[in-house]
């Protein structure tokens, strides 16, 4: 079934290819259809996952390359089936979004889009090391040029931007693999499965158990991640590419693949390398090594720099995009200091805040695309006084901004507050100066609201649509879903309470 | 094995020799200047020694009293050769650049270059490895300057000379000192001559020393690593495009094999009072290095290769220096993945020469919607070379890095992948321009089926080996033979 769900999206590449290049319309329904097969699997594989167990479930594995002991190894638990859902649902509502405003080759931009899906969702289901690297890898050809032949004026630069920052991250990935591998057993033996490799890691006297080792280890796969996540300081790509990209691709880009940054180092660096993660994250730990016990809070001020940096960034911001740009930088942010506490509640908070910020800033960015495919430019002070203009438009921001700020109610809370409670218990200081971002992140976006939609209407603009079925077809799932997650956030905990319970938690 | 009984071991290259004569009595007789009934007379000849490569075997015999061996090492090389020069044939047909009336000599002279190469990868000799080299040289020579109408080409020829004469003069000082000390010119005996003489203390180092880093300048020289690869710029700017894909990969192959052969067998001893290895990492870390630095600011699409093929030296002598069969292994797979997309891409650069009529980055512009199959390619090649996940060259970047970080050189893996990302940027470049740049001109090109048949046999192994490559890998294995121990 999962392998379904990843290579669905590749023939469906190749179907869109076939057509003929005059049959627009045959393209983007083929194209629709076929990113809904991947929602109802996940919608089935949702409702079936056995929330009681903590293992992988649905697994499926094959010998790839005999030689080197690879193979083609999927499966989720509770760590990625919500991760998974949220990529199977930006399928559909992201050739949604790209209905009207792609004007040429839509052929070309739907078969890149379909290849990044199922890089997308392999990414999230690979569980042995290679397979992992190389479906991280295979989203980077397709985002290159949805971002360069689709994007804005400055997209070559963004472009290559992009990938010149995730390939050097995915190069030292590639070492940090390498090393991983080789210390796995003696020839013949050796591994690149991510369950065994977890196993061995925690075998006291092992090699790769060996914390000098796991420390280095956790460093190479640490820029990798953290390049993709963005974390301060190799966030400078994320803003570019948000605001040259066209609006589907941002949302792909703010909803999934910064996931994927903080999913490998959930499943990566938290439960392969606990004493690499224990080094960053706990200065008794990095004192008993001898060195600093600053370096014990490491993850957790880089997480605070993202916070308050990213929040200080978004409120300087005129451009619509880049601020929704920058307020993501400061979301990723709580994901971190949520890991780096290492307990229940900031994991749990952490994966939580992985699946809410994928939804709101997906709506963010939709919000952006409506405005934008309208006035033809995004800037804050351009506008003023929508709200009597869009009324439903007006509403939806409000609600994808409250989400997004951190109402009570609303699922943005949920996992903000929870990621800040499990930190609290850890790192004091760093937690009470963070909270410091929400505010600003509170300033923000009303500010915005404010800007945009109240006051006297721009005279420009007295004639602007209001927003379409379409759009708002791809905006109402994921509102419901900001709801429904705010008031019952156990219906997404209950997925992964008990992945999170196997992960070396430190209480 | 004595002269007379090598004589049917030796039957690939007698074909060649047959067919360079055939090919020149073809030309002589034909009435009509300017067929390509040459070009057709060579790829029979080439499928002839392929199918004679396979039948001879790969049973390890030393030939002529010990002056060329016959192994699956040797073997491997030859085809991967054969494949290059066929390629290189075909894409010359319908060349617009050579001079039909010149096109029997130029084939016959691709069949004379093939002759050497196979002579250099299976030299155990000192002797006949520089006469190899030489023969693989001179005709070289005149086949980059083949385009007698054109400065450039001249240009290439008389560098291509230059530095070749200086590089086989110095190899052959270094074969002079190293057989006046140790009597023999026998690589395989050299070692452990070598090594006699360093137990009995009978030896000047400094002379050893000398004379292996002039024999390694020859080879240096051959595949283009720093700091021997001047000449490779401008001969591979100013040669016909086929040549210079011919050089840098069939070329570059041969000089592989000899290197690898006179370094495993020869100059590797356990008493090595020079640690050749981390020598030459030095050399391969530089060789990457140089070249991709050199590559980013290049307009020409040729010059631009031509600097990657340097980095890609480089590559492949960080797998060749490691002294483990996983390098080895490495470098054998790498070469042939090497040789599908390198020879890809030039093949592109040839069909947008004499369609566009430009070799500059410049008029690559706009060729996404003007020639979708060739930009598409051309970026799958490029990718590939980057190394760039599902493709073909990724996984022979990882089993390179692989076997690097298994030695524990961490600085050389990092040094290499940080190259792979500088790559990405000129690489890009070309990307850059067939997709997101428009061009004023936007009609579409059309090209002949035969060439875009030929152009999706280079693609598919390009795609197929990143995906599964266990096969492969299991024949560079083999290829390797007995080379290992």
């Amino acid at each position: 079934m999962l392998s379904l769900m990843i290579f669905i999206p590749l023939l469906g590449m190749v179907a869109v290819l076939l057509i003929p290049r005059d049959r627009e319309e045959l393209a983007k329904q083929v194209a629709f259809v076929v990113t809904l097969i991947p929602l109802l699997l996940a919608v089935i594989l949702f409702v079936r996952y056995d929330r009681s167990v903590s293992g992988l479930q649905f697994a499926e594995k094959t010998m790839w390359i005999s030689v080197f002991n690879i193979y083609y190894h999927v499966g989720i638990d509770g760590l990625s089936v919500t991760l998974l859902l949220l990529t199977a649902l930006l399928g559909p509502i992201c050739v949604l979004a790209s209905w009207r405003n792609i004007e040429k080759g839509i052929k070309a931009y739907l078969a890149l889009f379909l290849l990044l899906e199922t890089g997308m969702i392999g990414f999230f289901c690979a569980l042995d090391l290679f397979l992992f690297y190389v479906f991280f890898e295979i989203t980077l050809l397709p985002m290159y040029f949805l971002i360069g032949i689709w994007g804005g004026p400055r997209r070559e630069y963004a472009a290559i931007k992009f990938f010149l920052y995730t390939l050097s991250g995915g190069m030292l990935m590639l070492v940090a693999m390498i090393a991983v591998y080789l210390e796995s057993g003696p020839a013949g033996a050796r591994t690149f499965d991510i369950p065994t490799l977890i196993q061995l890691a925690t075998t006291p006297g092992h090699a790769l158990a060996d914390r000098t080792f796991q420390i280095w280890a956790f460093l190479g796969f640490f820029i990798g991640f953290a390049i993709k996540v963005p974390i301060f300081p190799f966030h400078t790509w994320l803003p570019d590419a948000h605001v040259e990209a066209p609006t589907a691709i941002s949302v792909i880009l703010a909803g999934i693949l910064l996931k994927m940054g903080t999913y490998g180092l959930v499943r990566i660096n938290f439960a392969m390398l606990p004493d690499g993660m224990a080094f960053f994250t706990d200065p008794e730990f990095a004192k008993a090594m001898g060195r600093s016990p600053m370096w014990g809070n490491g993850l957790a001020f880089l997480g605070f720099i993202n916070i308050v940096y990213g929040s200080l960034c978004a409120l300087a911001q005129t451009d619509f995009k880049k601020l929704v740009a920058y307020s993501s930088i400061a979301h990723m942010g709580f994901i971190l200091i949520g890991l780096a506490a290492r307990n229940e509640s900031g994991l749990n908070g952490a994966i939580l805040q992985m699946f809410n910020h994928g939804v709101i800033s997906a709506m963010l960015f939709l919000l952006v695309g409506v405005v934008y495919d309208r006035a033809h430019h995004r800037e804050i002070n351009g506008f003023g006084g929508l709200g009597s203009q869009m009324p439903i438009y007006t509403g939806i921001t409000t609600l994808a901004f409250m989400a997004s700020l951190g109402l009570p109610g609303l699922s943005g809370f949920v996992g903000e507050v929870l990621s800040l409670l499990g930190a609290y218990s850890k790192f004091k200081v760093l937690t009470i100066l963070s909270t410091s971002g929400i505010v600003v992140g509170a300033a923000y976006f009303l500010w915005t609201l404010q800007r945009v939609f109240l006051g006297q209407l721009n005279p420009k603009y007295a004639d602007m649509p209001e927003i379409n079925g379409r759009e708002i077809a791809t905006l109402v799932p994921l509102g419901i879903l900001t709801v429904v997650l705010g008031v019952w956030p156990s219906i997404a905990l209950d997925m992964f309470n008990q992945a999170v319970r196997v992960l070396p938690l430190v209480p | 094995m004595t002269n007379v009984a090598s004589i049917p071991y030796f039957i690939p290259e007698l074909i060649l020799i047959v067919f360079v004569m055939a090919v020149i009595i073809y030309d002589l007789a034909a009435k009509k200047k300017g067929s390509e009934g040459s070009a057709y007379l060579s790829l029979v000849g080439l499928a002839m020694v392929v199918i004679a490569v396979i039948v001879v075997g790969s049973e390890d015999r030393s030939l002529f009293l010990g002056m060329i061996r016959l192994d699956s090492f040797a073997m491997f090389f030859k085809i991967i050769i054969t494949v290059a020069t066929a390629a290189t044939i075909l894409f010359s047909i319908r060349s617009d650049e050579l001079d039909p009336r010149t096109k029997g000599e130029y084939h016959a002279l691709l069949l004379a270059v093939t002759f050497g190469m196979f002579l250099m990868a299976s030299s155990t000799h000192l002797l006949m490895i520089y006469l190899s080299l030489e023969t693989v040289s001179l005709t070289s020579y005149i086949l980059a300057g083949f385009l007698t109408h054109s400065p450039r080409s001249s240009e290439a020829a008389f560098k291509y000379i230059t530095y070749g004469a200086v590089a086989s003069g110095t190899m052959l000082f270094g074969i002079s000192l190293l057989f006046g000390m140790t009597g023999t010119g026998d690589v395989i005996l050299l070692s452990s001559r070598l090594t006699e003489m360093f137990n009995t203390d009978d030896v000047y180092p400094l002379a050893v020393l000398l004379s292996i880093t002039f024999i390694l300048a020859g080879v240096g020289y051959k595949i283009a690593s720093v700091p021997f690869h001047m000449w490779s710029p401008d001969v591979y700017e100013g040669a016909p495009i086929p040549i210079t894909a011919f050089l840098s990969v069939a070329s570059k192959s041969a000089g592989f094999a000899l290197f690898i052969r006179l370094f495993y067998f020869g100059f590797v001893w356990e008493e090595a009072s020079v640690d050749w290895s981390l020598m030459l990492a030095v050399v391969s870390a530089l060789t990457m290095t140089v070249g991709n630095l050199a590559a980013l600011p290049q307009q020409n699409v040729k010059r631009l290769l031509a600097y990657s093929s340097i980095a890609h030296s480089g590559y492949l002598l960080m797998g060749a220096v490691l002294l483990t069969s996983e390098g080895l292994q490495a470098v054998l797979f790498y070469l042939i993945v090497y040789l599908f997309m390198n020879l890809g891409a030039f093949f592109v650069v040839i069909l947008i020469a004499s369609e566009v009529g430009s070799e500059t980055i410049d008029g690559y512009r706009g060729l996404g919607s003007r020639a979708p199959l060739v930009a598409v390619s051309m970026a799958i090649f490029l990718f590939s070379l980057i190394g760039i996940p599902p493709l073909a060259g990724f996984v022979g970047k990882w089993l390179l890095f692989w076997a690097v970080i298994q030695e524990q050189l961490y600085w050389l893996a990092i040094i290499g992948l940080l190259n792979s990302v500088v790559s990405l940027y000129y690489y890009a470049r070309i990307v850059k321009a067939m997709f997101f740049e428009t061009a004023d001109e936007t009609e579409t090109l059309s090209f002949s089926s035969g060439h875009r048949v030929l152009l999706i046999i280079f693609i598919i192994p390009t795609l197929l080996l990143g995906v599964y490559w266990t096969p492969v890998y299991e024949f560079s294995k083999v290829s390797l033979g007995k080379l290992m121990g």
